[in-house]
């Protein structure tokens, strides 16, 4: 008997070799044998837990020897369901939720969530308000590239910069804490301003860190740029063509990296960017290489933006005047009547926008981060849809890692800087 | 978007039967699924539109008898830097249907498979059409209206141990 299965195995067809190994298994018949092992594809499951996945991304790769022949992302390990939450929630209700999106770079979600709401509301916010969101935002991406680029480099084998990365990052979280009395999450603006002031000792506390930034990020680039092993396993590595970024809809350093200059900041200017000065680093390469570099060159212009906002920020408030939109002080919600019923109408019915559709997107540190909000006039939103550029970005994963060798996986998911809390929603 | 953008759309459009609206400050077409292809084909290969990138698509379930559900499709023109919505209305509530888009932006393959999870919303000619959020075995569309916000008990089975 087992000459016959034996026979079927030899048959050309791979669906029918495929399907009598597959019975083989289940079966445990341990008298099938293969022919000849090295033709065999092997899958390998990497992830939901693989540390190098950045989260909870579990990719498939269909293997030829060391080579990936196919890559196939699967994601949903962190849905929440956020966008159904936000169906029965208040805007203010959400905004803590916006923290648990990218969390490596919460504040920057928190910025963009207010202004979507505030577009939909037709909403202008003091130009105070706007510079402590431009720094705040500016202060995000600059610990997002931090963390992506320690963990990128901690990927391919070095763990010293990964330790000086996270040494940087601790210091804009204490920063944080000066600004938002929170260290990690911190559901810092609130709609039409922010929860509270920007003090002197956080001003203070962010000029301290911008002067020794530049010193610190040269040393970690020193460390990693001129060092062989990272070039040779950087360099060339995960290349896709421009047009291919496009057709996926890649946004972000990505498609920076790939010589196409798409930065929201510039082409749909929100907050200050039309007035600030700064530069859009732009390499032509598409590779894991030039990835790098964006994101390195970006903290740079960040440390820029926020050293002009700091030296122009004025003087005034924070929050916008219109009490049946905006949240008021806390002190005199417990001392005025008036503000104890705006208060209690906000709370409890929300800011009621006018009927109708918006759409507002952020530049962040992985791509085009936008909210599609629908309005039905109540105070909850009738559909929120995130657009989160993460989810889109591993979707491009099975065309990079095609053909790559399979050391390379992680490189090139560490470039493409996934967050999982933000792709799964 | 420039008001000659928006003519000059109009004009390339004016053989197929589409509405345009105002998304707060953004064009909007409005069409049904007929001609939903041909049209997505123009918008993109039409070099002087140029919408090469589909950045999303937003499923909506408006929970009205006629017209339940529609699709917003997000595009992006990275030459002349504009941005348009599309949005398809599917006739028919019992069984929403409407043509991938995955064979013109490839980026719609993993957004249909969102909206089809979400929604329940099929794709014809879609290449993989699978749940991407849910569990395979799932047997609801969690963003329909008719879904309640705590879920439904025991729709997700639990390890046994």
């Amino acid at each position: 008997m087992p000459h016959t299965k034996y026979e079927q195995l030899q048959a050309n067809d791979p669906e029918i070799r495929r399907t009598k190994i597959l019975e083989a298994l289940e079966t445990k018949d341990l008298s099938v044998e293969f022919t000849d092992p090295l033709e065999n594809e092997m899958v390998l499951n990497m992830g939901p837990q693989h540390p190098a996945t950045h989260g909870v991304l579990r990719i498939l790769i269909s293997l030829d020897g060391e080579t990936v022949m196919k890559a196939v992302p699967e994601v949903g390990y962190l849905h929440r369901g956020y966008e159904k939450l936000a169906e029965a929630m208040t805007y203010h209700e959400f905004i803590p939720h916006t923290d648990r999106l990218d969390y490596l770079q919460p504040i920057h979600n928190n910025v963009a969530y207010a202004m979507a709401v505030e577009k939909l509301l037709h909403l202008e916010i003091t130009e105070r308000g706007k510079y402590i969101r431009t720094i705040c935002s500016e202060l995000g991406r600059i610990q997002s590239h931090l963390i992506s680029f320690g963990t990128y480099v901690m990927d391919i084998g070095a763990l010293t910069p990964f330790l000086w990365a996270m040494r940087e990052r601790e210091k804009i979280l204490d920063i944080y804490d000066l600004i938002t009395g929170v260290r990690f999450t911190t559901s810092y603006t609130r709609i039409g301003g922010v929860a509270q002031d920007i003090t002197d000792e956080a001003i203070s506390g962010i000029k301290k860190f911008l002067d020794e930034f530049p010193k610190y990020l040269k040393e970690m680039r020193d460390i990693v740029e001129r060092n062989k092993i990272f070039i040779v396993r950087t360099e060339g590595i995960g290349y896709l063509s421009k047009e291919e970024l496009i057709n996926l809809g890649i946004t972000g350093p990505l498609l920076r990296a790939a010589g196409v200059e798409r930065d929201l900041r510039k082409e749909e200017p929100y907050l200050l960017y039309d007035k600030l000065d700064f530069n859009i680093p732009v390499y032509p390469e598409s590779d894991c290489l030039s990835r790098y570099y964006i994101r390195v060159e970006e903290m740079i212009e960040s440390a820029k933006i926020i050293r002009q906002c700091l030296e122009k920020i004025p003087e005034g408030p924070y929050n916008t005047l219109n009490p049946k939109k905006v949240l008021p002080k806390k002190e005199r919600v417990y001392s005025k009547m008036e503000e104890l019923i705006h208060d209690f109408m906000l709370i409890n019915f929300g800011v009621n926008p006018p009927k109708g559709e918006s759409y507002f997107a952020v530049e962040s540190s992985k791509g085009e981060l936008g909210f599609y909000i629908k309005s039905d006039g109540s105070g909850h939103p009738f559909r929120l849809k995130i657009r989160s550029p993460s989810f889109s970005n591993i979707q491009s994963l099975s065309y990079i890692m095609k053909n790559c060798m399979i050391s390379d996986t992680v490189v090139i998911i560490g470039s493409i800087d996934p967050v999982m809390g933000e792709a799964d929603k | 978007m420039t008001g000659e953008r928006l003519e000059l759309i109009k004009q390339k459009l004016s053989s197929f039967s589409v509405e345009y609206q105002d998304v707060n400050g953004t064009a909007c077409i409005v069409t049904t699924t007929d001609k939903i292809l041909e049209i997505c084909t123009l918008l993109k290969d039409d070099t002087e539109l140029g919408y090469d990138m589909l950045l999303d698509e937003v499923g909506m379930d408006n929970f009205t008898k006629s017209a339940r559900f529609e699709v917003i499709c997000n595009l992006y023109s990275t030459i002349f830097k504009d941005r348009l919505f599309l949005k398809v209305i599917i006739p028919d509530p019992k069984n929403p249907v409407t043509p991938s888009l995955a064979h013109i932006w490839k980026s719609a393959d993993w957004y249909e498979r969102e909206v089809y999870d979400m929604f329940g919303i099929i794709y014809e000619n879609h290449p993989d059409l699978r749940r991407v959020y849910m569990p395979d075995e799932f047997e609801y569309f969690p963003l329909r209206k008719d879904f309640p916000t705590m879920g439904i008990p025991g729709s997700i089975s639990l390890p046994n141990k």
